[in-house]
């Protein structure tokens, strides 16, 4: 085991969740360890429980059991405020449904991950990100008057301005026609290059998956 | 704090904080005007209702004031005298009892007298007190010595020259018992007629005018040193007919701030819980990108704080021109100009709208901490725990300590907030019963199946809705319907066809026969009652004297002679308030209530009385309610008839004489020498032109109130406006047609609409009732139109707004409906 070396460690993690009387196990006895600049993609049917596993890696939900390291520090040791800034400080997301804030800009979009981190450059750093992914006719549009191809761009320039050791993203093409998705995934595995980011991505787009370093398939739950 | 400033300008531009904002303006100058301007309406009252004293402070003595006093009254502001006694005035062959006023030729202080040139001829203000060697004559008198204008009058040793018939006279109401017709002459006339000569029986009047706290600090310094024989008369001391209805318009006012603040809350809570619905996603989007709970509140916190800063400020400001351009405007129509105000509304208004704010958004606010980080992935993992009304507690609490404390009054305060409490929770609860109750209802008419069913799956959020719909509607209900009928009932109080002439002296053998004069004149049948004048010597066997009383107004009421009457029927305008009526073989005694409260007098108290030195007792049985202001002759005191018959008595009465009938009553003198008729017309029309004053004034601060009204109705019909646009969109995109989604939205806003507007329709009338008798001691029967408009007003703003709800929602892409609220 290379925990030391690990950005993002998993160490038999499991949810359960209670559905009526039965006990509905969602996910069990998972590990799995990413190294620096790897780029991870975990795959499989709808329900196999790959969206949850995302969201224990990012401490967005609490396991059953197991344990999660992230940048050397046990997650779950954290109470959900310090949780909160460790992401701050560690992570980026891109998510399906973009989660962009309608009533900030494009560019302020990008800067709020800065604004909640007080950076003084914030509004030139986020600037300088949406130029870098070609949305530099855009900052002063709302996300209600983007494509879906630019929302996501305008979401992945929020992921990569905080210059994250960890991008976690959750089904990025997932809201996007075939062209649009192609050209986003292209766009973050470019960002991805270029910050040597460690990217932990969940997908269905075995287009995208094969573009990663390594594929972890689940299946009822459990690594296949 | 820049984050927060950041987040405010982009909210603000993006339009999420509109309603907040407006409801935070509106409230705020709705209190801060109602504020300004029942400051300047009570200035302006208390001013003018001086000039119904004819100046702020009058002393008066049965000795000549001291040069030294005239010289403190002076110091103190303005200063006026007058003499005041009894005397025959003498012209040609007739000769009449006059009661003489000689005055300075300031007076009055306050308020003006008004002359004419002949009887009933149109009067006009008068600038001065009459000239040296003029008099000036009330009609009565005139017409008694047969000395219009110009003739030539002789009092004293000395002759006078009619200058004007005098029409009325700031103090006249306060002493309408005096018998003889007014005559006014120059005070400086009066040593040549030789009429003041020791034992006269003169009350030598001092007069003082000038800023508020030097008066006030006058009285209170007069109060302590004024010896035997002298008294000083304030507004508050006199005149229970005027201050009734100042009273009464103080609460009207009082009423209103209230009710538009505690509306305005409603207005907040709902715009609030918009806001943060709208902002969940947002939340745990900061979430995950590593805010803390800490940085959340603080956030949102500050955003709130910098907004209620800055809409409390435009809406004291917003107050403050609003009711100057109202003030001005009404200054015209009653012809009054009112003082300016003070800066503390100003301060209050504020006050009160960052309560609002604290109260009503800060509970649902910070539920935006608790949103998981989750529901970035998951969107069902959602929203937290809606605030429950207990969270509103606090807020309302606060409200209500503050509001109660600007309307410096417990009771009403405790009306409105407690009715208010009750009100909200019964709408709830019956809204959500009836609402249960409808979704049951099995139809085979599909929208009308699909409106149902969503009524049940709504149940929360409609009942909610409706509630709040029907609180709105409740408010507007009384301030419109309920408002008018109230200010109707008021009026009535004092009709057109109020008595406006007393008629004393009349002796038991004459009272068939004046009966049948006044009967024969047009004059009415009005009733006479016996009177009987006694003082008040013992209560439960021990001596009653002036000293044991600190209050002014009760110690003049032990020190004179008391009308006692005695009736086998309680009066039809007198009402018992406890106890019960006399009983014919009994001793009992009723006594009107609020001299039972100011000289400690209870239920149970034997009262011994002095009439012409004999004594008389009885027993408080019963404690009366009457109404000063209805003009009718009432009695502090009645005793059965067995108690009184054997004393002297004379009747009174009060009757109307309508215009055009004067002459009735100078034959009515002629034919009975005895009896005098007094003229009460001059003060009804004083009395009837402060209420209608008073009336304007309010009017003008229902519109506020009506705004914090219509602005709760808005916030609730948007309320539910974006989850209803998503389930069409949904319905939309599973086939439904644009006729299918409008009309089960159709269905549904019907039913609660009618359900909101009988809600209201109750209320009002119920409030409206409670309102009436508790706190204007009125009665109100609610009116037909109250009954028919508030349903139909209800069903009409929910058929509005279903009709451009579904505009809105139809005619959206779905798509973009879906997208959006991803």
């Amino acid at each position: 085991m290379q925990k030391t070396a690990s950005v993002l460690a998993a160490k038999r993690i499991g949810k359960t969740v209670k559905s009526g009387d039965a006990e509905l196990v969602i996910l069990r006895d998972i590990d799995l360890a990413v190294t620096p600049g790897e780029a991870l993609a975990v795959v499989g049917a709808s329900g196999s429980g790959k969206s949850t596993l995302l969201a224990l890696l990012a401490g967005l939900d609490t396991p059953t059991s197991g344990t999660v390291m992230l940048d050397g520090i046990d997650l779950f040791s954290l109470d959900e405020d310090e949780r909160a800034q460790l992401r701050g400080r560690v992570l980026g997301f891109v998510f399906q449904s973009f989660q962009l804030l309608p009533a900030l800009t494009a560019l302020e979009n990008v800067m709020l991950p800065l604004e909640l981190a007080y950076a003084d450059d914030a509004e030139a750093r986020a600037r300088e990100m949406l130029l870098r992914v070609g949305l530099g006719e855009r900052l002063n549009h709302y996300p209600k008057h983007l494509s879906g191809g630019e929302q996501q761009r305008v979401a992945l320039a929020r992921a990569f301005v905080v210059r994250p050791k960890l991008l976690l993203a959750d089904e990025p093409t997932g809201s996007l026609d075939a062209h649009s998705g192609a050209q986003i995934i292209e766009l973050l595995f470019e960002l991805n290059r270029e910050q040597g980011t460690t990217l932990v991505l969940v997908t269905h787009d075995e287009a995208l998956a094969s573009r990663c370093t390594r594929i972890l398939r689940l299946a009822g739950g459990r690594i296949a | 704090m820049t984050r927060a400033w950041r987040m405010l300008r982009r909210d603000w531009r993006a339009g999420e904080l509109g309603i907040l904002a407006s409801a935070l303006v509106i409230a705020v100058a709705a209190v801060t005007s109602v504020g300004f301007f029942a400051d300047r309406v009570s200035q302006g009252l208390e001013r003018d209702a001086h000039k119904l004293l004819g100046a702020d402070v009058v002393l008066i003595a049965d000795h000549p004031w001291s040069a030294a006093m005239v010289e403190r009254v002076q110091r103190a502001g303005a200063q006026a005298e007058a003499l005041n006694f009894v005397s025959m005035a003498l012209a040609g062959g007739e000769a009449q009892l006059a009661g003489v006023k000689a005055v300075s030729e300031n007076y009055p202080l306050r308020g003006r007298l008004r002359i004419a040139n002949a009887p009933g001829a149109p009067d006009a203000e008068a600038s001065r007190g009459p000239e040296r060697g003029t008099v000036w004559l009330e009609e009565r008198l005139i017409s008694a010595l047969n000395a219009p204008v110009g003739a030539s009058i002789r009092l004293g040793s000395s002759r006078f020259r009619v200058a004007a018939v005098l029409t009325l006279e700031p103090e006249r109401g306060a002493n309408f018992f005096n018998l003889a017709p007014r005559l006014m002459m120059n005070v400086a006339d009066v040593p040549a007629t030789g009429l003041v000569q020791p034992g006269s029986r003169i009350w030598y009047y001092l007069y003082g005018a000038g800023e508020p706290e030097r008066m006030k600090a006058l009285e209170q310094a007069m109060k302590s040193e004024l010896a035997r024989g002298e008294r000083i008369e304030t507004l508050e001391s006199g005149r229970p007919e005027l201050r009734a209805p100042i009273e009464r318009a103080q609460r009207f006012l009082a009423l209103t701030a209230l009710l538009a603040a505690v509306l305005a809350g409603v207005a907040i809570a709902l715009g609030t819980r918009r806001y943060v619905e709208r902002h969940l996603d947002a939340c745990a989007v900061m979430r995950c990108l590593g805010a803390t709970q800490g940085a959340l509140v603080r956030l949102y916190a500050g955003e709130f704080a910098l907004l209620g800063l800055a809409a409390c400020a435009l809406g004291a400001a917003l107050g403050y021109v609003a009711q100057a351009g109202v003030g001005a405007a009404l200054a015209r129509v009653i012809r009054a100009d009112l003082p300016l105000a003070t800066p503390w509304p100003a301060l209050q208004g504020l006050l009160v709208g960052l309560v609002l704010l604290l109260g009503f958004a800060l509970p649902p606010l910070l539920q935006l901490k608790n949103v998981p980080a989750l529901r970035v992935i998951r969107r069902e993992s959602g929203a937290p725990k809606r605030v429950t009304l207990a969270a509103y507690a606090i807020g309302f609490a606060a409200l209500s300590a503050l509001l109660v404390w600007q309307a410096g009054e417990l009771k009403l305060g405790a009306y409105v907030v407690g009715g208010f409490a009750g009100a909200v929770l019964v709408f709830y609860g019956v809204a959500w019963a009836a609402l249960a109750l409808l979704s049951r209802l099995r139809v085979r008419n599909r929208p009308l199946r699909y409106g149902l069913a969503n009524l049940r799956r709504h149940a929360r959020g409609n009942a909610l809705q409706v509630a709040s719909l029907a609180l709105g509607l409740t408010a507007v209900l009384l301030l419109t319907f309920t408002r008018n009928d109230l200010v109707a009932a008021w009026r009535r109080t004092a009709p057109p066809d109020a008595p406006n002439r007393f008629l004393l002296g009349v002796q038991p053998d004459q009272v068939a026969t004046v009966k049948g004069f006044l009967r024969t004149h047009g004059l009415g049948e009005p009733e006479l009652y016996p009177m009987v004048r006694g003082r008040v010597v013992e209560r439960n066997g021990h001596p009653v004297s002036e000293s044991a009383y600190s209050d002014e107004r009760a110690r003049r009421l032990i020190e004179r002679e008391f009308n006692l009457s005695y009736m086998d029927e309680l009066p039809a305008h007198n009402a018992i308030a406890a106890g019960r009526w006399l009983d014919p073989q009994g001793d009992g005694l009723s006594v009107e209530q609020g001299i039972a409260e100011r000289l400690g007098w209870q239920l149970g108290d034997q009262l011994t009385f002095n009439i012409a030195g004999e004594l008389m007792r009885g027993r408080v049985t019963s404690l009366r309610r009457l109404r000063w202001d209805s003009m009718k002759v009432n009695f502090f005191v009645i005793a059965p008839p067995r108690l009184l018959e054997k004393f002297p008595v004379s009747y009174i009465s009060a009757f109307r004489v309508p215009p055009g009938k004067e002459r009735a009553v100078n034959e009515l003198v002629a034919a009975f020498p005895n009896v005098t008729p007094v003229d009460i017309g001059a003060l009804l029309r004083q009395a009837q032109a402060v209420l209608d004053q008073l009336i304007a004034a309010v009017q003008f601060i229902f519109l506020f109130a009506l705004g914090a009204g219509l602005l709760v109705l808005y916030a609730a019909l948007l309320a539910t406006e974006d989850e209803r646009r998503r389930e069409a969109a949904v319905m939309r995109v599973y086939g439904a047609s644009r006729a299918q989604v409008a009309g089960a939205q159709r269905v549904e806003f019907l039913a609660m609409g009618v359900l909101a507007g009988v809600l209201a329709t109750v209320g009002a009338a119920v409030i409206g009732q409670i309102i009436a008798r508790r706190i204007f001691e009125l009665d109100l029967t609610p009116s037909t139109p109250l009954l028919v408009a508030g349903p139909l007003a209800g069903l009409a703003l929910l058929a509005l707004n279903a009709w451009l709800s579904a505009r809105k929602v139809v005619r959206a892409a779905p798509a973009l409906t879906l997208r959006e609220s991803m």
